[in-house]
């Protein structure tokens, strides 16, 4: 078997042969749909509500990147204030890993009564709240654990403090952020499906979800999930594609 | 005589939490245009701070620096630096990494003038071929060469170099000496060059230079008598022999192993 056969086959097979044990076991057991649905529950939901289905993903999709992309920006600045600054890591450090410990359900009721009614924006905030934590730290040990050799090459040459960070420090963190861009685009999706799902009126296919268990609509809730899995999945390789794009040069380093 | 590069009672110490640690005491160097100084000494006795001192990214707290007959306050882009790592940036060609300080000292200059430079560099230090490459594909001697090539590319006064072949094998090493000795016929710039390898410092060196222990001052200054286009097989003459032997005895004093009788 060819590489790139194999690179395709493998996985199809592993997720044909996941579906086929689900089936099995809730045939075997003789389960009706409210105990488990099975994967030929699934067609039907999906043909009955594609509509749903595709206005929801939607919803899911941009309000995890949005959220995503606040993180990107708010957690590179506050990793760049603690990368170059030590008294600002020492003052910063508590107060994130604070604030990281604090159970992200909990905010759910203090952004919505902080911002009554703004569902969309509720869920961006929560997406970006959960999700910024790992990009601000890794950027910022990557910044602060740069060998002073790499910045003594441009400074000796006279070169302002933007200029090394345009040429050095920023290209030699970027493995870093993106190995926590990995976590955080995952934190961010649960953020936004937890707002959806808990929000009274909420959008998107965590409010699919809701509304499938209201209506005892069984099989719906888990094509529900398998949608969000699959949007999980793209969103992951995203992300590996943009890594492999800007950060490639880290990969062949350490074959 | 005007020298290139003048260092005058330089004094330094580092705070620590049991106060001052003076590295640098009554340091003075003189280097003339276009001469290769070496410089010795026992480890830990400031050699890296006069490296720093030189390339102007910090100032000494008494004494001076002075370059062509300026004195030395701020990094200036007439100074070309090399460590004992080599510090290529990985997300970088290796003909791109030699290609660096030119965009910082140089902006204006054409990418084709940059590159014919870089090439024409590479090609001097046998790494032709290996413009295309990254530095994670090369060993260490050839990193090493790429970082000297990028260290003079902005054909800079001055080339300060930090145990440049410290973590290279001897026969690397060597050939890197003799790219070096090559590079100077080609190239015209002043060498500082901080090693504690004494062969080195011989076959490289117009004079060496012998720190004292820490506090560092110029404890000794000698001036290599071997011709300009020495080869490895000149550092095995008996003139050779007895300047290597001199140094080692200094050395020894350096450490306080021995007494000052011996100069």
């Amino acid at each position: 078997m060819n590489g790139s056969l194999q690179k395709v086959a493998v996985p199809v097979i592993a997720i044909v042969v996941f579906l086929v044990l689900w089936e099995a076991l809730v045939q075997l057991n003789g389960w009706p749909d409210y105990v488990m649905a099975s994967p030929s529950d699934l067609p039907t939901a999906y043909a009955n509500f594609w509509e749903l289905f595709l206005i929801g993903s939607w919803q899911t999709l941009w309000r995890t990147i949005a959220g995503l992309a606040l993180a990107v920006v708010v957690g590179v600045l506050i990793g760049m204030v603690m990368g170059f600054s030590r008294i600002m890591r020492d003052a910063l450090y508590p107060l994130l890993v604070g604030f990281n410990a604090i159970p992200k359900a909990t905010l759910v009721p203090v952004l919505a009564l902080l911002f009554i009614g703004q569902h969309n924006f509720n869920t961006v905030m929560m997406a970006f709240l959960i999700s910024f934590f790992p990009i601000a730290v890794s950027v910022g040990i990557g910044l602060s654990t740069l060998e002073p050799e790499y910045r003594d090459i441009l400074r000796s040459l006279g070169a302002s403090r933007v200029t090394i960070f345009r040429k050095i420090a920023l290209p030699k963190t970027l493995p870093e952020f993106f190995g926590a861009l990995k976590v955080a685009v995952t934190l961010a999706f649960i953020g936004t499906n937890l707002v959806e799902i808990v929000s009274p009126h909420g959008r998107g296919l965590g409010a699919l979800f809701l509304s499938a268990q209201t209506n005892s609509n069984y099989p719906l809730m888990f094509a529900v999930l398998i949608a969000l899995a699959v949007l999980g999945i793209a969103l992951y390789y995203a992300v590996i594609f943009l890594e492999r794009t800007f950060a490639g040069w880290a990969e062949q380093q350490s074959t | 005589m005007t020298h290139l590069i003048e260092i005058k009672g330089v004094r330094h110490a580092y705070p620590t939490q049991s106060g001052p640690l003076p590295v640098l005491d009554g340091l003075d160097i003189a280097v003339p245009e276009g001469e290769f100084c070496a410089v010795v000494g026992p480890s830990g006795c400031g050699k890296s701070t006069l490296t720093r001192l030189v390339a102007g990214l910090m100032k000494p707290d008494a004494g001076e620096v002075w370059l062509h007959g300026e004195r030395v306050t701020s990094p200036r882009s007439t100074v070309g630096m090399a460590f004992q790592n080599p510090v290529l940036l990985e997300w970088r060609t290796i003909l791109d990494n030699v290609i660096l300080p030119l965009e910082i000292v140089a902006p204006r200059m054409p990418r084709r003038d940059r590159v014919a430079r870089a090439e024409a560099l590479l090609d001097m230090v046998g790494l032709s071929g290996f413009e295309g490459k990254r530095p994670s594909e090369l060993s260490g001697g050839m990193r090493q060469r790429a970082s000297l090539c990028r260290a003079i590319v902005h054909k800079p006064d001055v080339l300060i170099m930090d145990e440049p072949f410290g973590a290279l094998d001897n026969f690397t090493r060597e050939d890197l000496w003799q790219t070096m000795r090559d590079l100077r016929a080609k190239e015209p710039f002043t060498a500082v060059l901080i090693t504690h390898d004494l062969r080195e410092s011989v076959f490289l060196g117009d004079q060496v230079i012998v720190l004292s222990g820490r506090p560092a001052r110029t404890q000794y200054v000698l001036d290599v008598t071997l011709p300009a286009d020495r080869t490895i097989d000149a550092l095995y003459t008996k003139e050779a022999g007895d300047m290597l032997h001199t140094l080692r005895d200094q050395i020894k004093i350096a450490q306080g192993r021995e007494t000052a009788e011996a100069t």
